[in-house]
């Protein structure tokens, strides 16, 4: 299976095909009807059999490494465990073949859904409503900056053009900043990656429209300043936006809402354990304090005595989305909840952060642990202790492969050159991470003794490390770019 | 013990005494007394397999599935069974974005195939590797338009989707670009009305096919006038119809945009769909996130890998061409599985039948006399007519026989109020057609 | 890899700039270049354009990074390396060589603003 290397297009072979669809029935109504609205020539699709897809992307699948693989310590990312019985729930009919434009009425099971688990999302994070469209963290964020937009210039102040992002943010928050019309605010960090106070007071004016802000920030650390920081930030008559790309961390010990923030995300497919699905669907709940929600945007899910109905709320925002974002991941996270329940959601964080921390103790003789206090969620080192091999973090990351571990998030946060970020998450075991942590001292062992070995890894899986420059420079982005460069 | 967390007693015993905390709030001193949560959430008590179960399917039975009449950007093709299969398999759902590319060639090698399939059927050069969603995709164009053009104007047809045209005026109202609409005229976007509108700010114009009526544009001189100006033709489409219709890139479009929905996915109550975006090479720079390319490993063994990263928002920050990150990878999975085993026959007759049971159902509609055309134009799958019945009560004679369909085009325009919304695919049998026109013929 | 060229300017961000003659050449700095890794595009203004010092007039990247070019000095565009377009790697090889495009300075007072190559060396160590 490792050595497959083949695309669809290779396995083509003219007449086959993988399905059975009716005949036409009859002559009336042929297509070419259409005539010069037609193209010339048929799309150069493979012809391929059933067991030919079947079996090439199954080959494919066998590439890849998934949290049911191994260990999938990649910080940032929360890869914890995807539960089975969500996907079993996803997969009903009742919930497939449902029309997102069919009326309220026909549709009552699926906006109950929508309805109770922004409840629940709000309670979580004590804020007063969510809406579930957005369909990922990064338009979660958009979405939450144009509320905090739409909240100024409703009360016709359209001087505040500027938001507040910390350098240790992640590369969304400026990105989402600047796509929503924003100017960007980059404040310096604390040495910890906290929010320096006077750097920020020092920025505040009536020009802010707010600020944003993950917590714990980004080297998995709790900023303790944070009730100032909100309370400076309101003070200058801005908006708090929490990124909630960490709250898994949180659950259970605190909540945004109470810290004082007005606005915030949550993404779904990493703290309410919806599949990441090689890079999404994932779904960016994005929720408000109390005076805000009118803004949320369009369409908007309510409840009028036992009855749920769609609306298009004239002060919304507009909408983001075709229709109701991605309704089988946020039913996954409705299912989480409920499975988790009052009594298991809010240990969520104290297992993570146990877990964290536990690697974090066992691994610092051997990578450099730039700052020596408590991590939440996850924990941040700076490469290996023992600089002098020249092994970098790529080439630490590269050996876990060959050690059947995912590699953690290298080279983030970039405060510091060798970034290593371990997120264990609350699914993994003691005895999980104990071989995690026996490998990664291996590792450390293996760039003293032989750093070649690292230089070279990884060779036991499917490819080895691959040439980014010639993939950038020749821009081979199709199998037509393909044939172009090399031929059949 | 709960079965997500393997956290004995004794474990975490053994792990407190190596962190070297007594207990675990020791971890949590930073957070500030005054905000820790001393009381639970007030949430529901947690549920077994079995209570989750018969849970929800207590709401599903609250849900009225219906045979599908209807389309308005949400169509109900027939999704093959492997498709389910292959996408359930834990190493293409449970895993994240392809960073590490060696343990991840199974996702990079389908989205490369899947960036092939795209640019076959729009006829465009790139496409990259997801977009939430068509809207979102058409608003993600009309930035590169933006940055292509350094104009700031956007004109959009009106017979394009409103629900694409909202998300437009969304992300554009908040980027500060300025927005206009072409009139229609018989159903399709009118010519003179947008040289006119065309001058020195205008970054793009935005046009859709099949469009909002159903209609078949045949953008004749469109994209002479837009490329005149100096802007950018943006030309949103549903990718199915792209296998027998004319490509965007023969109707001369630098940007195609849309849905894949369209491309077996369930209904799925609005999603997960996918967005596609492809483009002419010279604007690739310009395109908003992943695209995989084909590179080699050190042993000269042919590999994929995410490349041209520099544009992405983990990289360019607020310089960054979008912020999108997480997009829709695994339904790009499944529009590659779909578009594979379809093969050119395949895809091509899914067309023929659509097109043949949508005619079918509008001759039989006007048959019953009480449904009158609106334009005499080309539809494929989809069409709009007009009606003198109250639409209140077809819709509930329709859901009384487990029907969907005559959506009314009454919040489009006021002016539409008498039209309603038809469309028609493969997967209607021709008994499910004639007893559709029989039950609102005999209103 | 980390050398200053005597007998030009430099712009705090990296680029340097060679005078003559009133037109002023502009490229990057091997400290740049090497910053960057292998330089795989270079995005560059046309003949004609309007530069306006310390603002951006074009754009390098590599595979892990990409980086504005900000001008050195105001002027018009009056000639472009096109061979560095189809080679951007020149830049790594030989960064002094790897011009990018000769500029018809409008504003000479601006060159005060520049560095020296001691200056430079200092920033760029």
């Amino acid at each position: 299976m490792k050595t497959y290397d083949r695309l669809i297009f290779e396995l083509s072979v003219p007449g086959r095909t993988g399905v059975a669809l009716p005949s036409l029935t009859g002559k009336k109504h042929p297509l070419r009807e259409l005539g010069g609205l037609l193209r010339a020539t048929a799309p150069a699709l493979p012809e391929v059999s059933e067991l030919d897809v079947v079996r090439h992307y199954t080959n494919l699948s066998q590439k890849n490494f998934g949290v049911e693989t191994g260990f999938y310590p990649l910080g940032s990312c929360t890869m914890k465990y995807n539960p089975k019985i969500n996907d079993e729930i996803a997969g009903m009919p009742a919930f497939n073949q449902l029309h997102p434009l069919q009326p309220a009425a026909q549709i009552q099971g699926v906006l109950k859904i929508y309805h109770e688990l922004q409840g629940m999302l709000s309670e979580i994070s004590g804020l007063a409503e969510f809406s579930l469209n957005p369909y990922a963290g990064a338009q979660g964020e958009l979405t939450g900056l144009m509320i905090m937009k739409a909240y100024h210039e409703d009360k016709g102040d359209f001087k505040r053009k500027k938001v507040i992002v910390p350098d240790a943010a992640h590369g969304t928050n400026p990105a989402s900043a600047a796509l929503c019309g924003f100017d960007i605010v980059e404040i310096p960090s604390t040495a910890q990656g906290f929010v320096d106070l006077d750097e920020l007071k020092a920025v505040l004016s009536d020009e802010i429209a707010g600020m944003m802000l993950t917590n714990p920030n980004t080297l998995g650390m709790f900023d303790r300043n944070i009730l100032e920081i909100t309370k400076l930030v309101h003070a200058a008559g801005g908006l708090m936006y929490y990124d909630g790309a960490n709250l898994n961390a949180i659950l259970g010990q605190c909540r945004p809402g109470d810290l004082g923030f007005d606005i915030m995300h949550i993404n779904l497919h990493k703290t309410f354990s919806t599949p990441h699905g090689g890079g999404g669907p994932g779904s960016g709940p994005v929720g408000v304090r109390k005076g805000l929600e009118a803004f949320l945007p369009n369409p908007q899910v309510k409840k009028d005595g036992p009855d749920y109905y769609v609306e298009k709320g004239a002060d919304a925002i507009g909408s983001v989305s075709g229709f109701f974002g991605n309704f089988k991941v946020w039913l996954r996270a409705y299912v989480y909840c409920l499975t988790l329940g009052k009594e298991h959601l809010k240990d969520v964080g104290r297992f993570a952060t146990i877990n964290a921390n536990y690697v974090r103790v066992a691994l610092k003789d051997d990578y450099r642990l730039p700052i020596d206090s408590f991590a939440m969620h996850e924990c941040v080192f700076d490469g290996l202790v023992d600089q002098s091999t020249g092994v970098t973090t790529l080439d630490v990351a590269k050996r876990l492969l060959d050690y059947g571990f995912h590699a953690p998030t290298i080279y983030f946060p970039l405060l510091f050159h060798q970034s290593i970020m371990i997120e264990p998450t609350e699914t993994e075991s003691m005895q999980t991470l104990d071989e995690f942590i026996a490998i990664m001292k291996k590792v450390a062992d293996e760039a003293k003794t032989d750093p070649d070995l690292l230089k070279r890894a990884p060779t036991t899986t499917p490819v080895t490390r691959i040439d980014e420059v010639y993939a950038a420079k020749k821009m081979i982005l199709t199998f037509q770019d393909f044939i172009a460069e090399n031929g059949r | 013990m709960f079965k997500y967390f393997p956290h004995t007693e004794s474990d975490l015993a053994a792990m407190r005494a190596k962190i070297g905390i007594a207990a675990d709030q020791d971890m949590f001193v930073d957070i500030p007394e005054a905000v820790r949560m001393k009381k639970d959430y007030k949430l529901p008590a947690a549920l077994s397999e079995i209570e989750i179960r018969a849970k929800l399917s207590e709401i599903a039975a609250m849900n009225r599935p219906a045979i599908v009449f209807s389309g308005l950007g949400a169509y109900d093709h027939y999704d093959p069974s492997v498709i389910g299969a292959l996408l359930s398999r834990q190493e293409f759902l449970t895993s994240y974005t392809p960073y590490q590319p060696e343990i991840a060639q199974g996702t990079l090698s389908y989205i490369f195939e899947y960036q092939s399939m795209v640019t076959m059927l729009t006829g465009m050069d790139v496409s990259n590797a997801s977009m939430y969603d068509g809207p979102t995709a058409a608003a993600e164009a009309c930035f590169m338009a933006m940055s292509m053009t350094k104009r700031n104007k956007i004109l959009v047809s009106a017979a394009v989707n409103p629900n694409i045209a909202e998300v437009v005026l969304t992300y554009a109202h908040f980027r500060g670009l300025e927005v206009a609409f072409i009139p229609v005229a018989e159903g399709e976007t009118s010519l003179p009305d947008l040289k006119n509108l065309l001058d020195e700010t205008v970054a793009g114009v935005i046009v859709q096919k099949p469009n909002y009526f159903g209609i078949v544009e045949s953008f004749d001189g469109v994209s002479e006038a837009i490329h005149q100006n100096g802007s950018v033709m943006i030309e949103s489409c549903d990718i199915s119809t792209l296998a027998v219709l004319k490509t965007p890139a023969d109707d001369g479009a630098d940007i195609a945009c849309g849905d894949c929905q369209s491309l077996g996915m369930p209904l799925a109550f609005g999603g997960p769909y996918l967005g596609y975006l492809a483009t002419k090479k010279p604007h690739v720079r310009r395109m908003p996130g992943r695209i995989v390319g084909q590179s080699f490993d050190r042993n000269g063994k042919r590999a994929f890998v995410l490349t041209l990263q520099a544009r992405e928002q983990h990289i360019r920050r607020e310089k960054a061409n979008s912020n999108i990150c997480s997009n829709q990878s695994l339904m790009a999975l499944y529009a590659t599985i779909y578009l594979s085993l379809m093969g050119p026959d395949g895809i091509k007759r899914v067309n023929e039948l659509s097109y043949q049971n949508a005619h079918k159902l509008y001759d039989l509609l006007i048959a019953t006399g009480k449904f009158t055309p609106v334009f005499k134009k080309p539809f494929l799958k989809e069409f709009v007519l007009h009606t003198s019945l109250d639409q209140t009560l077809i819709r509930q004679a329709l859901a009384d026989h487990g029907y969907f369909g005559a959506v009314s085009l009454a919040d489009y325009d006021d002016s539409y109020r008498d039209v309603v919304n038809f469309a028609v695919t493969e997967k209607r049998t021709q008994e499910e057609i004639e007893r559709f026109a029989a039950v609102v013929g005999g209103l | 890899m980390n050398k200053v060229l005597d007998g030009i300017l430099y712009n705090p961000t990296h680029e340097w700039a060679q005078i003559h003659d009133g037109v002023a050449t502009f490229g990057i700095t091997a400290f740049a270049a090497s910053q960057l890794g292998t330089v795989v595009f270079v995005d560059l203004p046309a003949v004609g354009a309007k530069l306006v010092q310390n603002k951006e007039f074009g754009a390098v990247e590599s595979v892990k990074a990409a980086s504005d070019l900000i001008a050195p000095l105001s002027g018009t565009v009056v000639e472009v390396n096109d061979d560095l377009v189809g080679d951007p790697e020149a830049i790594n090889k030989d960064a002094f060589s790897a011009w990018m495009i000769k500029v018809k300075m409008t504003a000479p007072a601006e060159l005060n603003a520049l560095l020296t190559p001691d200056q430079y060396r200092a920033v760029s160590k």
